[in-house]
């Protein structure tokens, strides 16, 4: 019996991209979210859910810097947050609002815009970055109106816009803010077909959603939050019973909760919305 | 006076430079603050450089000098304000620009000067300007547009969508200081040209125009460069030809060619978006069974086609002709008589 198979070491396992643990985000000085704890693994499918001001969103814009940490603490790739400098390997896809501007930009150029993550100042694109974004277009159905104003696009196509810039970016964890809100039932199989095709790569997506829709397939994991707290993280749940976990903790839904009271002067910092 | 004369002499000569280095820089700041809706931050910054001419007025230094240490000033105090409190922005907006101007105006009473010399910084005065201005004109002109079209990707990026640039690791902050204090030194680039109260006018009107043909964000930046130029150098030229009959100033005659420019644009603008919007795919519910409702009215006599003079809109596999509020699609039946179904 030969002696030289030593136990190899256990490789260790990739750190996970989203590991926050503990997190608090205050808004104006209120505490809005409290006591988070979510890792997401590689390859994750997972969907945040809520009614509206149950701070799913602000979760996600937490977890992509957009909004400071109040408490906690947040890695992603295992890196603390305010080492990250990475951000080649984070896609966001923010709600549609952003994808028109005053002047008018043709769908390729937002796209493009998806690849200054790997481009320096003053050097023009490159052949990989050019097949980057028409791999990214192409994922997203609009390969032929690459050349339309975004402006003229529907609502849905817009947000399969905003999808291709970030995938531009060939980046391994994917946040996306309400993709489906406000976007007809076409485009959201057409969304659904796009983020298929993501998942099928690889990619760990982290979703907000105030109703899959389309999108139910896909899900491996929800995770449901209600005023500021999770209430429920596991295996995905049929719309009607994420209304029965609110409403065994917290009673009915009664709209939008309104945390920061606006109280303003001219010169004062406006509430951050 | 020909005009091979009139172009022979040497304040002509030096106009047209700075006429065509100012219509080439304005609009190309001009653009990205139009991208991000601030189109009245030059006015702003305008009336805030009004302090900066006064000042230098008063300490017998250069105005230009003095103008463009006072906007790129007042740029970033802007900048702060607009980043601080979103929600009454504008209203502090207004009171610096007052206070800018009230502050020129009191300045220049103070220091003795007439009203008239402020006057040629509040309207411009191209033809009367130095060796030393046009050089001035020349070296900042060119470092607006070098930075404007070279750092095109990443200013387009920040203009277009903050949140998603910040996600990308860009220093988000930097890039808009780095916008208005461009749009400080165009202001101060521009004020001999059209004047401090008129210097908004050549940062937004040729990007006005050039978007109501473009669908992209290159052409309307290079369409409004060269609508710029076009612009500042036909003004000049225009008004220097008419002084001969008339009292015509440069500064208000190139606002107006622009508009003017604006004028003969929009109707076109307005009806290419308008047939863009009208040829929009109808949209393919994936869910529904196919319409196969037949329409109940005669329509022995015409028979749709590519030409029938009807708008034809893409729907799906096939398409829809749109007339009198109807969708008509050709469907063919067992049969193989033709008849149009209700979509």
């Amino acid at each position: 019996m030969s002696v030289n198979t030593a136990p190899a070491a256990p490789a260790a396992p990739p750190a996970p991209p989203v590991a926050l643990s503990g997190g608090v985000v205050a808004i104006a000085g209120r505490p809005i979210l409290r006591g988070i704890n979510l890792t997401v693994e590689a390859g994750e499918f997972v969907a945040l859910m809520g009614a509206n001001g149950s701070g799913k969103s602000t979760l996600v814009r937490a977890l992509t810097g957009l909004r400071p940490l109040a408490g906690g603490h947040l890695e992603l790739f295992g890196t603390p947050f305010d080492d990250f400098e990475d951000w080649q390997r984070v896609g966001f896809v923010p709600q549609r609002a952003g994808a028109t501007a005053g002047v008018p930009a043709s769908v390729w150029e937002v796209v493009a815009s998806g690849r200054l993550t790997h481009r320096r100042l003053f050097r023009p694109l490159g052949r990989a970055d050019r097949a980057a974004i028409d791999d990214a277009l192409e994922v997203v159905g609009l390969a032929d109106r690459a050349h339309e104003g975004v402006a003229n696009l529907s609502g849905g196509q817009q947000q399969r816009t905003l999808i291709a810039r970030a995938l531009a970016g060939e980046p391994e964890l994917f946040f996306l803010d309400e993709p489906t809100a406000g976007v007809d039932l076409p485009n959201q199989y057409a969304l659904a077909d796009a983020l298929a095709r993501l998942k099928a790569r690889g990619a760990t997506i982290v979703l907000v959603a105030h109703e899959l829709g389309p999108l139910e397939p896909l899900v491996d994991r929800a995770v449901v939050m209600r005023d500021g707290r999770v209430v429920y993280d596991g295996s995905p749940l049929a719309q009607t019973e994420v209304h029965q976990v609110h409403a065994a903790h917290h009673g009915p839904e009664d709209g939008l909760v309104d945390h920061a009271p606006q109280v303003s002067a001219p010169f004062d910092a406006g509430r951050e919305d | 006076m020909t005009p091979t004369e009139l172009f022979s002499l040497p304040f002509m000569q030096r106009a047209l430079i700075a006429a065509v280095f100012t219509g080439l820089a304005a609009p190309a700041v001009g653009t990205y603050l139009v991208q991000r809706r601030l189109a009245l931050m030059g006015d702003g910054l305008g009336h805030v450089a009004v302090t900066g001419v006064a000042l230098g007025l008063l300490t017998g230094t250069s105005p230009t000098w003095t103008a463009v240490i006072v906007a790129v000033l007042g740029a970033a105090l802007i900048e702060l304000i607009r980043e601080r409190g979103h929600a009454n922005g504008d209203v502090a907006l207004a009171l610096l620009f007052y206070g800018g101007l009230a502050g020129g105006v009191l300045l220049t009473g103070l220091s003795g000067q007439s009203a008239t010399h402020l006057q040629e910084y509040l309207f411009g005065s191209i033809t009367t300007i130095a060796i030393s201005d046009v050089v001035v004109t020349m070296v900042l002109a060119a470092v607006v547009i070098a930075v404007g079209v070279g750092l095109a990707p990443q200013l387009f990026a920040v203009a277009q969508d903050q949140e998603f640039a910040k996600v990308s690791g860009l220093n988000v902050r930097a890039y808009n200081l780095l916008v208005a204090v461009l749009a400080a030194v165009s202001v101060t680039v521009a004020m001999r040209t059209v004047g401090l109260l008129l210097v908004s006018a050549l940062m937004v009107v040729p990007v006005a125009t050039s978007q109501q043909l473009a669908r992209s964000f290159r052409t309307t930046l290079l369409g409004a460069m060269v609508l710029g130029t076009f612009a500042s150098l036909g003004g000049l030229v225009i008004s220097a030809f008419a002084s001969f009959k008339a009292t015509v100033a440069p500064g208000p005659t190139i606002v107006l060619l622009a508009l003017a420019c604006f004028a003969v644009t929009w109707p076109i603008g307005t009806l290419l978006r308008r047939r863009r919007r009208l040829a929009t795919p109808f949209p393919v519910d994936p869910e529904a069974p196919p319409l196969h409702e037949a329409c109940d009215d005669d329509h022995q006599e015409h028979h749709h086609g590519p030409h029938c003079g009807h708008l034809a809109v893409e729907h799906g596999d096939h398409v829809d002709y749109v007339h009198d509020g109807h969708r008509h699609a050709v469907h063919v039946d067992q049969t193989g008589a033709p008849h149009y179904d209700e979509h």
